[in-house]
């Protein structure tokens, strides 16, 4: 199952476009479940699969854990939950001077990711096809990485060490 | 142990929330209460604290907003003052967005500790509250480490 989600926000038609476009491309059917954002009345609806607006926690969990791929916008909240099962995921950023978000924070964010294995990032619609189509190839054969669920030791515990040691003023 | 050290931890859903939670070992031990927009992650923070064998957290929620909502914005903060006063932390912490930025304002009248952990999300400029945050937090992060200055924000590391 693919699993196709857009983040909590706000709608993202040009990505749910481009998996609609690939789905009838594609040679090998798959089964594509996505969770959008409520759509406008104008919004793109989707031709080769059904869609969801809202998934509780757990859900989105379960789907997550269930799906051979993730595609979403370049959000680091569907990025972390993605490694941190261990999903493949094809990621796509929102752009500022599209108004899909506030500026083209998802664009650098994307640029500065460091590579892994099992994330493949198309930078727009018009490379998303040829990027699904390299995903859903690597699967197969590759082993991705799993994610600790919670950040580095380090981290946490220089920022408990600070938590620790505030008393009010 | 040291429950009498209250934290309250802030975001709001989506990207910032998943972040937080990733931080969650940084309090444990400590006694937490968690404020965010979405009431159904009041499962997911029992079920972590089931998991990491700790006490049930504090939980609550305040509307979501985004920064053309002034309304909502204003029932926002009014709530986060509210939780506040009842709740009086000695730190409060965020990852983002407007209900931290709000939190670590209210929090800080009320004298509690203040820290930003800027979200990862913002790779080459900080976010507009943690832009705006920076001279009211006692600890300003932000989670790439080429953005970090001298008079802050400081990096101590990411998430991922």
């Amino acid at each position: 199952m693919i699993f196709l989600t857009i983040g909590t926000h706000e709608p993202f038609d040009r990505l749910v476009r481009a998996v609609d476009v690939w789905a009838d491309q594609t040679a090998l059917k798959h089964e594509i479940f996505a969770q959008i954002v409520s759509p406008a009345s104008g919004a793109y609806r989707p031709k080769n699969f059904e869609t969801v607006t809202h998934l509780p926690p757990a859900e989105y969990e379960a789907r997550i854990s269930q799906a051979d791929l993730i595609v979403s916008h370049a959000g680091m909240g569907s990025i972390l939950t993605a490694f941190t099962h261990g999903k493949p995921i094809v990621i796509m950023p929102r752009r500022g001077h599209l108004r899909e978000t506030r500026n083209d924070h998802q664009y650098t964010t994307v640029k500065n990711l460091t590579k892994r294995p099992m994330l493949f990032v198309a930078e727009d619609e018009t490379r998303f096809s040829t990027v699904m189509d390299q995903a859903i190839e690597n699967i197969a054969s590759g082993t991705p990485q799993l994610l600790s669920p919670v950040a580095d030791k380090d981290f946490t515990d220089a920022l408990h060490h600070f938590l620790i040691s505030s008393t009010k003023r | 142990m040291n429950r009498e050290k209250h934290v309250m931890a802030v975001a709001s859903a989506g990207g910032h929330w998943v972040q937080l939670m990733r931080l969650r070992p940084a309090w444990k031990g400590l006694r937490v209460t968690y404020v965010t927009t979405d009431p159904d992650f009041c499962q997911t923070v029992y079920q972590y604290a089931e998991d990491d064998g700790e006490p049930l957290p504090g939980f609550h929620t305040v509307v979501e907003a985004n920064r053309w909502q002034k309304w909502r914005l204003i029932k926002q903060l009014l709530g986060i003052v509210f939780i506040m006063v009842r709740k009086r932390p000695d730190v409060v912490l965020s990852t983002g967005a407007s209900p931290g930025y709000f939190a670590l304002r209210v929090g800080r009248l009320f004298g509690a500790k203040t820290v930003w952990i800027d979200s990862m999300a913002n790779a080459e400029e900080l976010s507009m509250s943690g832009q705006r945050i920076g001279k009211h937090a006692d600890l300003w992060l932000t989670q790439w480490e080429h953005l970090a200055k001298p008079e802050g924000p400081k990096y101590l590391g990411s998430v991922l």
